[in-house]
Protein backbone atom coordinates (compact mmCIF):
# COMPACT_ATOMS: atom_id res chain seq x y z
CA UNK A 1 0.00 0.00 0.00
CA UNK A 2 1.65 3.59 -1.05
CA UNK A 3 -0.10 5.41 1.59
CA UNK A 4 -1.25 3.44 4.73
CA UNK A 5 -4.28 4.10 6.71
CA UNK A 6 -2.84 4.14 10.07
CA UNK A 7 -1.06 7.78 9.62
CA UNK A 8 -1.51 10.95 8.80
CA UNK A 9 0.00 13.60 6.03
CA UNK A 10 2.00 16.97 5.82
CA UNK A 11 1.25 18.63 2.77
CA UNK A 12 5.37 18.51 2.59
CA UNK A 13 5.49 14.99 2.25
CA UNK A 14 6.09 13.51 5.44
CA UNK A 15 4.26 11.46 7.47
CA UNK A 16 3.40 10.84 11.40
CA UNK A 17 2.16 8.02 13.09
CA UNK A 18 0.62 8.45 16.78
CA UNK A 19 1.20 6.13 19.59
CA UNK A 20 -0.60 8.60 22.81
CA UNK A 21 1.61 11.86 22.73
CA UNK A 22 4.34 10.52 20.87
CA UNK A 23 4.52 10.77 17.32
CA UNK A 24 7.17 9.00 14.41
CA UNK A 25 7.80 10.90 11.42
CA UNK A 26 9.13 9.93 7.87
CA UNK A 27 8.76 10.61 4.46
CA UNK A 28 5.81 9.57 2.25
CA UNK A 29 6.34 6.63 -0.53
CA UNK A 30 6.06 9.28 -3.23
CA UNK A 31 8.34 11.49 -1.41
CA UNK A 32 11.35 9.13 -1.60
CA UNK A 33 10.24 7.92 -5.10
CA UNK A 34 10.33 11.61 -6.28
CA UNK A 35 13.76 12.14 -5.02
CA UNK A 36 15.37 8.83 -6.18
CA UNK A 37 17.82 7.04 -4.54
CA UNK A 38 18.57 8.54 -1.24
CA UNK A 39 22.46 9.26 -0.41
CA UNK A 40 22.40 11.07 2.80
CA UNK A 41 20.21 12.03 5.81
CA UNK A 42 20.63 14.52 8.68
CA UNK A 43 18.87 14.46 11.42
CA UNK A 44 18.39 16.38 14.83
CA UNK A 45 19.64 15.19 18.15
CA UNK A 46 16.98 14.21 20.54
CA UNK A 47 16.31 17.09 22.78
CA UNK A 48 15.52 19.33 19.93
CA UNK A 49 12.55 21.21 19.66
CA UNK A 50 11.12 21.34 16.47
CA UNK A 51 8.12 23.76 15.14
CA UNK A 52 5.14 22.29 12.55
CA UNK A 53 6.43 23.58 9.09
CA UNK A 54 9.84 24.30 10.30
CA UNK A 55 13.21 22.12 8.60
CA UNK A 56 13.82 19.56 11.19
CA UNK A 57 16.49 17.56 9.20
CA UNK A 58 17.93 17.34 5.60
CA UNK A 59 17.41 14.55 2.90
CA UNK A 60 19.54 14.46 -0.38
CA UNK A 61 19.90 11.95 -3.47
CA UNK A 62 21.60 12.63 -6.28
CA UNK A 63 19.23 14.92 -7.51
CA UNK A 64 18.57 17.68 -5.07
CA UNK A 65 18.89 18.35 -1.24
CA UNK A 66 15.38 18.68 0.61
CA UNK A 67 14.37 19.65 3.81
CA UNK A 68 12.86 17.78 5.98
CA UNK A 69 9.54 19.58 7.54
CA UNK A 70 7.97 18.87 10.94
CA UNK A 71 4.28 17.65 11.01
CA UNK A 72 4.22 19.01 14.23
CA UNK A 73 5.75 21.00 16.95
CA UNK A 74 7.40 19.21 19.93
CA UNK A 75 10.52 17.47 21.29
CA UNK A 76 12.43 14.99 19.64
CA UNK A 77 12.32 12.18 22.03
CA UNK A 78 14.36 9.55 19.62
CA UNK A 79 15.92 9.12 16.08
CA UNK A 80 16.64 6.76 13.66
CA UNK A 81 20.21 5.97 14.42
CA UNK A 82 20.59 3.44 11.37
CA UNK A 83 19.68 5.85 8.79
CA UNK A 84 22.72 8.30 8.39
CA UNK A 85 24.56 5.45 7.91
CA UNK A 86 22.28 3.68 5.50
CA UNK A 87 20.40 6.02 4.08
CA UNK A 88 18.74 3.95 1.40
CA UNK A 89 16.39 2.24 3.89
CA UNK A 90 14.36 5.84 2.98
CA UNK A 91 13.84 4.52 0.04
CA UNK A 92 13.56 0.45 0.97
CA UNK A 93 11.01 1.24 3.75
CA UNK A 94 9.51 4.67 3.66
CA UNK A 95 7.13 3.90 6.43
CA UNK A 96 9.00 1.44 8.70
CA UNK A 97 12.95 1.22 8.81
CA UNK A 98 13.24 4.48 7.21
CA UNK A 99 11.53 6.07 10.13
CA UNK A 100 13.43 9.40 11.14
CA UNK A 101 12.19 10.73 14.73
CA UNK A 102 9.79 10.56 17.09
CA UNK A 103 8.55 13.87 18.42
CA UNK A 104 6.77 14.61 21.89
CA UNK A 105 4.08 16.79 20.37
CA UNK A 106 3.32 19.99 22.18
CA UNK A 107 -0.24 20.97 20.68
CA UNK A 108 -1.98 17.49 19.72
CA UNK A 109 -4.36 19.74 18.13
CA UNK A 110 -2.31 20.40 15.05
CA UNK A 111 -3.03 16.60 14.12
CA UNK A 112 -5.93 18.11 12.58
CA UNK A 113 -4.10 20.07 10.26
CA UNK A 114 -2.86 17.23 8.35
CA UNK A 115 -4.10 14.70 5.90
CA UNK A 116 -5.78 11.34 6.31
CA UNK A 117 -4.45 8.71 3.46
CA UNK A 118 -6.96 8.88 1.13
CA UNK A 119 -6.64 12.67 0.75
CA UNK A 120 -2.68 12.60 1.02
CA UNK A 121 -3.04 9.95 -1.97
CA UNK A 122 -5.02 12.99 -4.47
CA UNK A 123 -2.66 15.48 -3.32
CA UNK A 124 0.41 13.15 -4.11
CA UNK A 125 -0.07 12.98 -7.67
CA UNK A 126 0.88 16.92 -7.43
CA UNK A 127 4.74 15.42 -5.73
CA UNK B 1 10.03 18.35 2.18
CA UNK B 2 10.34 21.07 0.14
CA UNK B 3 14.11 21.67 -2.25
CA UNK B 4 16.47 23.06 -1.00
CA UNK B 5 19.04 23.10 -3.64
CA UNK B 6 18.51 20.91 -6.85
CA UNK B 7 20.75 19.68 -8.91
CA UNK B 8 22.29 22.25 -11.16
CA UNK B 9 24.69 20.18 -13.18
CA UNK B 10 23.37 18.68 -16.42
CA UNK B 11 20.98 16.59 -15.82
CA UNK B 12 17.78 18.10 -14.98
CA UNK B 13 13.71 18.21 -14.80
CA UNK B 14 12.64 18.46 -18.34
CA UNK B 15 11.26 22.03 -19.19
CA UNK B 16 7.50 22.60 -19.37
CA UNK B 17 6.21 21.55 -22.98
CA UNK B 18 9.43 18.93 -23.21
CA UNK B 19 7.82 18.14 -26.82
CA UNK B 20 10.91 20.02 -28.29
CA UNK B 21 13.20 17.38 -26.65
CA UNK B 22 14.56 15.05 -29.12
CA UNK B 23 13.27 10.84 -29.32
CA UNK B 24 15.62 7.86 -28.98
CA UNK B 25 14.74 5.55 -31.78
CA UNK B 26 14.40 3.20 -28.92
CA UNK B 27 12.49 4.83 -26.41
CA UNK B 28 9.31 2.18 -26.17
CA UNK B 29 11.93 -0.24 -25.26
CA UNK B 30 13.51 2.14 -22.22
CA UNK B 31 9.77 2.76 -21.39
CA UNK B 32 8.61 -0.64 -21.23
CA UNK B 33 11.51 -1.45 -19.49
CA UNK B 34 10.37 1.12 -17.06
CA UNK B 35 12.44 4.13 -17.87
CA UNK B 36 12.26 7.63 -16.00
CA UNK B 37 12.66 10.03 -18.56
CA UNK B 38 14.92 12.99 -18.34
CA UNK B 39 15.61 16.21 -20.36
CA UNK B 40 19.33 15.96 -20.89
CA UNK B 41 21.35 18.48 -23.56
CA UNK B 42 17.74 18.73 -25.82
CA UNK B 43 17.06 15.18 -25.85
CA UNK B 44 14.52 13.02 -23.92
CA UNK B 45 17.07 10.62 -21.94
CA UNK B 46 16.31 7.27 -19.52
CA UNK B 47 17.09 8.85 -16.05
CA UNK B 48 16.78 5.57 -14.59
CA UNK B 49 15.20 2.35 -14.67
CA UNK B 50 15.15 0.30 -11.37
CA UNK B 51 17.61 2.69 -9.76
CA UNK B 52 20.09 4.64 -9.92
CA UNK B 53 22.36 3.05 -7.14
CA UNK B 54 22.18 -0.30 -8.41
CA UNK B 55 22.08 0.66 -12.09
CA UNK B 56 25.66 2.46 -11.15
CA UNK B 57 26.62 -0.86 -9.17
CA UNK B 58 25.78 -3.30 -11.59
CA UNK B 59 28.11 -1.10 -14.25
CA UNK B 60 30.94 -1.64 -11.49
CA UNK B 61 30.31 -5.32 -10.56
CA UNK B 62 28.92 -7.19 -14.02
CA UNK B 63 27.49 -5.27 -17.20
CA UNK B 64 25.14 -2.10 -17.66
CA UNK B 65 24.00 -1.23 -21.00
CA UNK B 66 23.50 2.71 -21.96
CA UNK B 67 21.63 4.01 -24.75
CA UNK B 68 23.77 7.08 -26.24
CA UNK B 69 22.17 7.62 -29.35
CA UNK B 70 22.35 10.79 -28.29
CA UNK B 71 25.82 11.61 -28.99
CA UNK B 72 26.48 13.53 -32.31
CA UNK B 73 27.74 11.32 -35.13
CA UNK B 74 29.64 12.61 -38.01
CA UNK B 75 31.55 10.38 -40.92
CA UNK B 76 34.02 11.33 -43.17
CA UNK B 77 36.22 10.10 -45.47
CA UNK B 78 37.99 10.17 -49.08
CA UNK B 79 41.61 11.21 -49.77
CA UNK B 80 42.82 14.03 -47.17
CA UNK B 81 40.29 12.90 -44.67
CA UNK B 82 43.00 12.50 -42.37
CA UNK B 83 44.82 15.93 -42.85
CA UNK B 84 41.62 17.55 -43.49
CA UNK B 85 40.42 16.36 -39.90
CA UNK B 86 44.39 17.19 -38.34
CA UNK B 87 43.73 20.63 -39.01
CA UNK B 88 40.52 21.08 -36.06
CA UNK B 89 41.80 18.39 -33.45
CA UNK B 90 44.12 19.36 -30.93
CA UNK B 91 45.89 15.02 -31.06
CA UNK B 92 47.87 14.33 -33.90
CA UNK B 93 45.63 12.27 -35.14
CA UNK B 94 47.68 11.04 -38.62
CA UNK B 95 49.84 8.83 -35.82
CA UNK B 96 46.28 6.61 -35.05
CA UNK B 97 46.27 3.51 -36.99
CA UNK B 98 43.01 2.32 -39.23
CA UNK B 99 41.29 0.18 -36.35
CA UNK B 100 42.07 2.24 -33.60
CA UNK B 101 39.78 5.12 -31.75
CA UNK B 102 41.35 8.22 -30.28
CA UNK B 103 39.85 10.50 -27.47
CA UNK B 104 41.01 14.29 -28.74
CA UNK B 105 39.90 18.16 -28.42
CA UNK B 106 38.12 20.94 -30.74
CA UNK B 107 39.84 24.22 -29.93
CA UNK B 108 39.04 27.46 -31.12
CA UNK B 109 41.71 30.07 -31.87
CA UNK B 110 41.79 31.09 -27.68
CA UNK B 111 42.39 27.76 -26.86
CA UNK B 112 39.41 27.06 -25.31
CA UNK B 113 37.64 23.79 -25.52
CA UNK B 114 35.21 23.90 -28.35
CA UNK B 115 34.25 19.77 -27.60
CA UNK B 116 35.94 16.59 -26.53
CA UNK B 117 35.68 14.07 -29.14
CA UNK B 118 36.72 10.59 -29.99
CA UNK B 119 37.45 9.24 -33.30
CA UNK B 120 37.51 6.15 -34.78
CA UNK B 121 40.05 5.65 -37.38
CA UNK B 122 37.83 2.45 -39.77
CA UNK B 123 40.14 2.97 -42.82
CA UNK B 124 42.98 4.96 -44.03
CA UNK B 125 40.75 7.65 -45.02
CA UNK B 126 37.85 6.99 -43.35
CA UNK B 127 36.96 8.40 -39.59
CA UNK B 128 33.55 7.94 -37.82
CA UNK B 129 33.77 11.16 -35.24
CA UNK B 130 31.59 11.24 -32.05
CA UNK B 131 30.29 14.33 -30.55
CA UNK B 132 29.00 15.40 -27.20
CA UNK B 133 25.03 15.97 -27.96
CA UNK B 134 25.21 19.29 -26.87
CA UNK B 135 27.96 20.05 -29.44
CA UNK B 136 26.53 17.74 -31.87
CA UNK B 137 25.57 20.38 -34.88
CA UNK B 138 28.63 22.60 -34.54
CA UNK B 139 30.54 19.24 -34.95
CA UNK B 140 29.02 18.73 -37.77
CA UNK B 141 29.28 22.42 -39.06
CA UNK B 142 32.83 22.27 -38.32
CA UNK B 143 33.84 18.82 -40.21
CA UNK B 144 31.31 20.17 -42.89
CA UNK B 145 33.80 23.28 -43.92
CA UNK B 146 36.99 21.29 -43.73
CA UNK B 147 35.36 18.56 -46.04
CA UNK B 148 31.96 19.66 -47.67
CA UNK B 149 30.79 17.46 -49.72
CA UNK B 150 32.50 14.13 -47.21
CA UNK B 151 30.95 14.80 -43.99
CA UNK B 152 27.81 13.19 -42.76
CA UNK B 153 25.76 13.79 -40.16
CA UNK B 154 24.51 9.70 -39.11
CA UNK B 155 23.11 10.54 -35.46
CA UNK B 156 19.31 10.27 -37.10
CA UNK B 157 20.52 6.84 -39.18
CA UNK B 158 22.43 4.99 -36.60
CA UNK B 159 21.85 4.63 -33.08
CA UNK B 160 25.04 3.97 -30.32
CA UNK B 161 25.05 1.15 -27.60
CA UNK B 162 27.53 1.73 -24.85
CA UNK B 163 28.07 -2.04 -22.41
CA UNK B 164 30.18 -1.22 -19.75
CA UNK B 165 31.46 -3.50 -16.59
CA UNK B 166 33.58 -6.75 -15.89
CA UNK B 167 31.38 -8.58 -17.65
CA UNK B 168 30.70 -6.14 -20.84
CA UNK B 169 32.86 -7.62 -23.49
CA UNK B 170 32.55 -11.40 -22.96
CA UNK B 171 28.60 -11.01 -22.70
CA UNK B 172 28.83 -8.93 -26.07
CA UNK B 173 31.24 -11.16 -27.73
CA UNK B 174 28.81 -14.09 -26.85
CA UNK B 175 25.90 -12.29 -28.21
CA UNK B 176 27.31 -10.95 -31.98
CA UNK B 177 29.97 -14.16 -31.98
CA UNK B 178 33.15 -12.50 -32.45
CA UNK B 179 36.27 -12.83 -29.56
CA UNK B 180 36.44 -9.13 -28.68
CA UNK B 181 38.61 -9.86 -26.22
CA UNK B 182 41.27 -9.83 -28.59
CA UNK B 183 40.43 -6.11 -29.52
CA UNK B 184 42.72 -3.93 -27.89
CA UNK B 185 42.03 -0.53 -25.72
CA UNK B 186 40.77 1.96 -27.98
CA UNK B 187 40.73 -0.65 -30.82
CA UNK B 188 37.53 -0.31 -33.09
CA UNK B 189 36.15 -3.01 -35.90
CA UNK B 190 33.45 -3.68 -38.14
CA UNK B 191 31.77 -6.84 -37.76
CA UNK B 192 28.99 -8.34 -39.21
CA UNK B 193 25.98 -9.61 -37.04
CA UNK B 194 22.52 -11.15 -38.53
CA UNK B 195 23.09 -9.59 -41.57
CA UNK B 196 23.71 -6.32 -40.30
CA UNK B 197 27.12 -4.16 -39.92
CA UNK B 198 28.14 -2.50 -36.50
CA UNK B 199 30.97 -0.44 -35.15
CA UNK B 200 32.44 -2.43 -32.16
CA UNK B 201 34.61 -0.54 -30.19
CA UNK B 202 36.62 -1.31 -26.83
CA UNK B 203 35.74 2.73 -25.96
CA UNK B 204 33.53 3.87 -22.81
CA UNK B 205 32.77 6.93 -20.16
CA UNK B 206 32.14 4.70 -17.41
CA UNK B 207 36.20 3.91 -15.81
CA UNK B 208 35.18 -0.11 -17.04
CA UNK B 209 36.31 -2.14 -19.59
CA UNK B 210 33.56 -2.56 -22.77
CA UNK B 211 32.59 -1.60 -25.84
CA UNK B 212 30.35 0.92 -27.61
CA UNK B 213 28.83 0.08 -30.42
CA UNK B 214 27.38 1.97 -33.83
CA UNK B 215 24.67 0.11 -35.92
CA UNK B 216 21.33 1.15 -37.86
CA UNK B 217 18.52 1.56 -35.37
CA UNK B 218 16.66 -1.63 -36.00
CA UNK B 219 19.61 -3.74 -35.69
CA UNK B 220 20.24 -1.53 -32.21
CA UNK B 221 17.07 -2.49 -31.29
CA UNK B 222 17.71 -6.44 -31.64
CA UNK B 223 21.43 -5.73 -29.98
CA UNK B 224 19.58 -4.04 -26.79
CA UNK B 225 16.89 -6.87 -26.74
CA UNK B 226 19.61 -9.48 -26.79
CA UNK B 227 22.36 -8.15 -24.27
CA UNK B 228 19.24 -7.78 -21.98
CA UNK B 229 18.33 -11.60 -22.68
CA UNK B 230 21.93 -12.34 -22.01
CA UNK B 231 22.24 -10.53 -18.95
CA UNK B 232 23.01 -7.06 -19.56
CA UNK B 233 21.16 -4.49 -17.53
CA UNK B 234 19.56 -1.14 -18.68
CA UNK B 235 21.39 2.05 -17.19
CA UNK B 236 20.17 5.32 -17.47
CA UNK B 237 22.27 8.76 -17.33
CA UNK B 238 21.74 8.80 -13.75
CA UNK B 239 24.21 6.14 -12.87
CA UNK B 240 26.50 7.24 -16.51
CA UNK B 241 27.40 10.76 -14.75
CA UNK B 242 28.18 9.05 -11.41
CA UNK B 243 30.20 6.34 -13.52
CA UNK B 244 32.12 8.93 -15.15
CA UNK B 245 32.81 11.16 -12.43
CA UNK B 246 34.36 8.13 -10.01
CA UNK B 247 36.43 7.86 -13.12
CA UNK B 248 37.42 11.23 -13.01
CA UNK B 249 36.45 11.74 -16.69
CA UNK B 250 35.45 15.31 -17.69
CA UNK B 251 32.01 16.33 -18.91
CA UNK B 252 31.70 19.23 -21.95
CA UNK B 253 29.27 21.93 -20.76
CA UNK B 254 30.54 21.21 -16.57
CA UNK B 255 34.14 20.54 -16.65
CA UNK B 256 35.56 21.79 -19.50
CA UNK B 257 34.27 23.96 -22.41
CA UNK B 258 35.27 26.94 -24.39
CA UNK B 259 36.39 29.39 -21.58
CA UNK B 260 38.98 26.35 -20.19
CA UNK B 261 42.10 25.21 -21.72
CA UNK B 262 43.41 21.82 -22.06
CA UNK B 263 46.36 22.26 -19.41
CA UNK B 264 44.73 23.74 -16.68
CA UNK B 265 42.04 20.91 -17.60
CA UNK B 266 44.72 18.38 -17.19
CA UNK B 267 44.30 17.19 -21.07
CA UNK B 268 47.98 18.16 -22.02
CA UNK B 269 48.22 14.56 -23.37
CA UNK B 270 45.28 15.07 -25.96
CA UNK B 271 47.69 18.13 -27.61
CA UNK B 272 50.21 17.16 -30.23
CA UNK B 273 52.57 20.59 -30.92
CA UNK B 274 55.39 18.39 -31.68
CA UNK B 275 54.56 17.27 -35.52
CA UNK B 276 54.36 20.78 -36.65
CA UNK B 277 50.87 20.22 -38.15
CA UNK B 278 48.60 23.41 -38.07
CA UNK B 279 45.53 23.26 -36.22
CA UNK B 280 42.83 25.53 -34.60
CA UNK B 281 44.15 26.85 -31.82
CA UNK B 282 47.70 25.84 -32.16
CA UNK B 283 49.30 29.11 -31.63
CA UNK B 284 47.60 30.08 -28.47
CA UNK B 285 48.00 26.29 -27.18
CA UNK B 286 52.22 26.37 -27.66
CA UNK B 287 52.01 29.44 -25.74
CA UNK B 288 50.22 28.00 -23.18
CA UNK B 289 52.43 25.41 -23.05
CA UNK B 290 55.34 27.06 -22.47
CA UNK B 291 54.13 28.48 -18.98
CA UNK B 292 52.43 27.13 -16.12
CA UNK B 293 48.50 27.37 -15.92
CA UNK B 294 47.23 29.50 -13.29
CA UNK B 295 45.18 27.24 -12.22
CA UNK B 296 44.12 23.17 -12.23
CA UNK B 297 41.30 20.64 -12.06
CA UNK B 298 41.58 19.71 -9.02
CA UNK B 299 39.69 16.36 -7.89
CA UNK B 300 37.82 16.94 -4.42
CA UNK B 301 36.71 14.18 -1.88
CA UNK B 302 34.73 14.44 1.59
CA UNK B 303 36.16 12.54 4.66
CA UNK B 304 32.24 10.71 4.97
CA UNK B 305 29.02 10.66 3.83
CA UNK B 306 27.81 13.75 1.99
CA UNK B 307 26.32 14.70 -1.26
CA UNK B 308 28.92 17.66 -3.61
CA UNK B 309 26.60 19.74 -6.01
CA UNK B 310 28.39 21.47 -8.96
CA UNK B 311 28.08 25.27 -8.26
CA UNK B 312 29.10 24.58 -4.54
CA UNK B 313 31.86 26.93 -3.29
CA UNK B 314 35.39 25.64 -1.53
CA UNK B 315 37.22 28.21 0.54
CA UNK B 316 40.60 28.42 1.98
CA UNK B 317 40.55 30.47 4.99
CA UNK B 318 37.19 31.56 4.64
CA UNK B 319 38.03 32.90 1.24
CA UNK B 320 36.75 31.93 -1.81
CA UNK B 321 39.05 29.90 -4.07
CA UNK B 322 36.89 27.71 -6.47
CA UNK B 323 33.50 26.25 -7.15
CA UNK B 324 32.66 23.15 -7.94
CA UNK B 325 32.05 21.85 -11.99
CA UNK B 326 30.88 18.55 -11.02
CA UNK B 327 29.88 16.86 -7.93
CA UNK B 328 27.79 13.68 -6.38
CA UNK B 329 27.81 11.22 -4.28
CA UNK B 330 30.12 8.25 -4.87
CA UNK B 331 28.25 5.04 -4.52
CA UNK B 332 30.71 2.70 -4.96
CA UNK B 333 33.44 4.83 -2.79
CA UNK B 334 30.61 6.15 0.21
CA UNK B 335 31.81 9.54 0.03
CA UNK B 336 31.25 12.92 -1.92
CA UNK B 337 33.37 13.64 -4.56
CA UNK B 338 33.59 16.66 -7.19
CA UNK B 339 36.29 18.69 -9.39
CA UNK B 340 36.86 22.25 -9.49
CA UNK B 341 39.59 24.31 -10.92
CA UNK B 342 41.63 26.05 -8.07
CA UNK B 343 44.47 28.28 -8.10
CA UNK B 344 47.64 26.16 -8.06
CA UNK B 345 48.61 26.78 -4.73
CA UNK B 346 45.37 24.78 -3.28
CA UNK B 347 45.46 22.49 -6.47
CA UNK B 348 48.15 19.57 -4.62
CA UNK B 349 47.06 16.30 -3.42
CA UNK B 350 46.66 16.64 0.43
CA UNK B 351 45.23 19.92 0.93
CA UNK B 352 42.69 20.95 2.87
CA UNK B 353 39.51 22.48 1.87
CA UNK B 354 36.43 23.83 2.93
CA UNK B 355 32.95 23.14 0.63
CA UNK B 356 30.16 25.19 1.45
CA UNK B 357 27.19 22.48 1.92
CA UNK B 358 24.04 23.50 2.54
CA UNK B 359 25.59 26.88 3.78
CA UNK B 360 27.95 25.03 6.46
CA UNK B 361 31.39 24.65 5.67
CA UNK B 362 32.79 20.62 5.31
CA UNK B 363 36.44 19.68 4.81
CA UNK B 364 37.28 18.62 1.26
CA UNK B 365 40.85 17.33 0.40
CA UNK B 366 42.64 17.59 -2.62
CA UNK B 367 43.25 13.94 -4.31
CA UNK B 368 44.78 12.47 -7.36
CA UNK B 369 42.39 11.47 -10.12
CA UNK B 370 41.02 9.04 -10.96
CA UNK B 371 38.44 8.64 -7.75
CA UNK B 372 38.63 4.89 -8.59
CA UNK B 373 40.06 2.80 -10.54
CA UNK B 374 38.67 -0.86 -11.59
CA UNK B 375 40.78 -3.33 -10.22
CA UNK B 376 43.01 -4.64 -12.99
Amino acid sequence: MEYPSDRLYAETHEWIRMEADIGTVGISYSAQEQLGDVVFVELPDAGTVVTRGDPFGVIESAKAAVDLNSPVSGEVISLNEDLPGAPELVNESPYDRGWMITVRLASPGELDDLLDAAAYAQLSGEV
Amino acid sequence: MAAKQSHTGPVSDPPRGSHQLRTLQLRDLHAAAGARFVGFAGWEMPLQYTGAIKEHQTTREAAGLFDVSHLGRVTIEGDGATAQLRSVTTFDIAKVRPGRAQYTLYCNSAGGIEDDVLVYRLEPERWLVIHNAANADAGFARLRKIMPNRAQHVTESTAMLAIQGPLALPLLGRVVNKPLSELPRFGCLEVTWAGRSLVVARTGYTGEDGAECILEPSAAEDLWNSLVDAGATPVGIGARDTLRLEAALPLHGSDIDASTNPFEAGLRWAVSLEDGADFTGRTTLRELSERMPERALAHLRTEGRAVLRPGYSIEADKEPVGTFTSGTFSPTLGYGIGMAYLPLMFASSGTILASIVRGKPVPVEVVPRPFYRRPS
